[in-house]
C-alpha cells in the first residue's frame, strides 16, 4: 500500500493501527502516553524543532499523521523512522503534550517485530549478548588503562564471567535473542558468518 | 567522607578511561569516594536498545540498578546515555507496580531484585551540587583565564525535563557555571543545545547523518571562536572526538577542535598534565588549547 498512490482508499488503511500501538507500549509507558498521538493537531512544531529533519527526509509530523490514519506499512517499513536520534526536542516543545519520543520508540519496537531491524543494529545488539557491552573494550584501550594505573579490564561484565551469564540469561528470558536472531550455539547472529 | 556507587557504562571504561581516572582523582580531593559496581553491563543505551525492545532494555537497566543498590549507596553515572537509561528505568519501575513485579520476576531468575531506593545521579550533579561552583573556584591552581569554551550539554541528562527535573532544557546553565569556575569564559554559539548526532541508533545505521549533525555543531563552535568543546557525556565526547577523525577521513574536512569532558577541564585548571588526563589518547590533540593556556602570561 504505497502512500505515493494518487488515490488512497479507506479500505487500504489499517484502522486498528493506533490500538496496536497502544497495546505494544501500554505495559511500559501506560496507555495515556501512547494515546497522546491522538491529540496531534499537525502544527509541525516537532518537525520544525527536529535536528534530523534539517538534513534528512525524516518528518515527525508525517509519522504521527500516518499513524493516526492507519498507514501501518508506510510507518513501520520506512527507513525514516530510524533517523530520530531521540534528542527529545520535539517532546519538550509539543504544544499538545504528544509523548513523541516514546511513541517513536514503540513504533520502532513494532517495526523490529515485523522484521525491519537493520543489520548494523543486530550487530550492536550482538555485542551485548557476547560481552555485556554495546561498546566492548579493545586491546589499545586495555594498554591505555594500564598506563593510567587502572586494571586492564574494567570491573564490569568484562571482569566477571558470571555477571555476563546473568545478562545473557535476562536477555533470553525477555526473548531478545529471538527478536534479534542470536544463536547461542555459535554465539553469533543467525544468517551471518 | 561521601561515597557513591559508580556506574561506568561502556564508552568511558572501554574508550575514554582518562575521564574515569581524572574524575576519581579530583573527587578524592573533595573527600568523595567512588565504589565499583562489580559485574555491571551496558546501561543499555537509551535510544538504541529501547528502540529495539523496551522490555529487554528495561530489564537490563533494572539489573544494573539492582546490583548498584546492593552497595547501599546512590548511583552515579558519567555519561548522559547511562544516566538516561538508569533514571528512566528507575522512574518507570517506581511508578508502576505491575511493571516492577514483572521485571523483578525476570531478575529473580538471576538472583537480583530491583528495589528502587537508590538515587540515580550524574557526575555533573556531584560537581555542581555536592561540591559547588565556589569550592571549584577556590580549588583552581592555574585558573584558565582567557580560554574560550563552548559547552555541550547533550540530550538525555536534561530531557525529558518532566522526568529528569534539572530545570530548563532550552537554556541550561549549570555546565557553563562550572566552566566559569575554572576561570575560562563560556561563550555562546548557534544551536548550542542541539544534539551531537550520536543517539537513537543513528550512528550505527546512518553514520553520514550522525556526522552531519556533528559537523554542524563543530562549524558553529569554530565560528563563535571556541578554543575547545566541553561536554558532560561519554557518548557526545566520542562523537566529537572520534567524529572529527571520521569527518576528516570521509569528507576531508579538518576542525582540530580539542574535546574535553568537564572534569578534564577542571584537571587542566589544577595543573594536571595532558597524559594524566588521558588527552594524549584521544583522536584530536589538545596542543592548541595547551599552547594557549601556557602562552597567556607571556
Amino acid at each position: 500500500m504505497p502512500v505515493t498512490k494518487n488515490i488512497i482508499r479507506i479500505n487500504d488503511l489499517n484502522s486498528g493501527f493506533i490500538e496496536e500501538l497502544v497495546e505494544s507500549g501500554r505495559k511500559i509507558f501506560g496507555e495515556d502516553v501512547l494515546r497522546s498521538v491522538e491529540a496531534c493537531i499537525q502544527c509541525g512544531c516537532c518537525t520544525g524543532s527536529c535536528p534530523s529533519s534539517r538534513r534528512t527526509a525524516f518528518r515527525t509530523r508525517k509519522i504521527f499523521r500516518e499513524t493516526s490514519l492507519g498507514f501501518k506499512e508506510s510507518v513501520l517499513g520506512s527507513d525514516d523512522l530510524w533517523l530520530c536520534t531521540t534528542c527529545y526536542t520535539c517532546y519538550e516543545r509539543c504544544p499538545r503534550g504528544v509523548k513523541t519520543t516514546d511513541i517513536i520508540r514503540v513504533l520502532r519496537n513494532m517495526a523490529v517485530r515485523q522484521g525491519y531491524m537493520a543489520e548494523a543494529h543486530r550487530m550492536t545488539a550482538s555485542y551485548v549478548f557476547k560481552t555485556g557491552h554495546g561498546v566492548p573494550i579493545n586491546e589499545e584501550v586495555q594498554r591505555q588503562r594500564v598506563e593510567l594505573g587502572l586494571n586492564r579490564l574494567p570491573p564490569t561484565t568484562h571482569s566477571f564471567p558470571e555477571a555476563l551469564r546473568s545478562v545473557q540469561e535476562v536477555l533470553r528470558l525477555t526473548g531478545f535473542d529471538e527478536i534479534v536472531g542470536f544463536d547461542w550455539e555459535t554465539m553469533e547472529l543467525r544468517g551471518r558468518k | 567522607m561521601k561515597e557513591y556507587a559508580i556506574f561506568l557504562g561502556c564508552i568511558i571504561p572501554n574508550r575514554y578511561p582518562g575521564i574515569e581516572t581524572t574524575s576519581t582523582s579530583i573527587l578524592k580531593d573533595f573527600d568523595i569516594e567512588l565504589l565499583p559496581i562489580n559485574g555491571a553491563s551496558c546501561c543499555p543505551a537509551p535510544g538504541v536498545f529501547s528502540s529495539f525492545h523496551l522490555e529487554s532494555w528495561l530489564a537490563i537497566a533494572a539489573r544494573n540498578i539492582a546490583i548498584g543498590e546492593e552497595t547501599g549507596r546512590d548511583i552515579v553515572t558519567m555519561c548522559n546515555g547511562c544516566y538516561g537509561s538508569l533514571a528512566e528505568a528507575n522512574h518507570l519501575l517506581n511508578g508502576n507496580k505491575e511493571l516492577k513485579d514483572k521485571i523483578n520476576d525476570i531478575l529473580s531468575k538471576v538472583g537480583c531484585e530491583f528495589k528502587g531506593n537508590s538515587k540515580i545521579k550524574h557526575m555533573i550533579e556531584v560537581f555542581s551540587e555536592d561540591i559547588g561552583v565556589k569550592k571549584i573556584q577556590e580549588y583552581m591552581k592555574n585558573p584558565l583565564d582567557g580560554i574560550k569554551v563552548c559547552t555541550h550539554y547533550g540530550c538525555h541528562f536534561l530531557k525529558p525535563s518532566e522526568i529528569k527535573k534539572h530545570g530548563s532544557s532550552e537554556r541550561p546553565k549549570f555546565l557553563d557555571e562550572l566552566v566559569r569556575a575554572t576561570g575560562a569564559e563560556s561563550i555562546d554559539y548557534k544551536d548550542k543545545t542541539m544534539c551531537c548526532g550520536f543517539g537513537g541508533g543513528v550512528r550505527a545505521r546512518d553514520i553520514d547523518v550522525t556526522l552531519d549533525f556533528t559537523r554542524e555543531k563543530l562549524k558553529n563552535i569554530i565560528s563563535a571562536g571556541g578554543d575547545c568543546i566541553v561536554d558532560q557525556c561519554a557518548s557526545c565526547h566520542l562523537e566529537f572526538d572520534r567524529g572529527q577523525a571520521e569527518i576528516k577521513k570521509i569528507y576531508g574536512e579538518e576542525f582540530r577542535l580539542p574535546v574535553l569532558y568537564f572534569t578534564q577541564l577542571i584537571g587542566l585548571g589544577i595543573g594536571m598534565g595532558q597524559k594524566e588526563l588521558g588527552l594524549t589518547f584521544q583522536n584530536i590533540p589538545a596542543e592548541s588549547l595547551l599552547d594557549k593556556i601556557n602562552g597567556r602570561k607571556k
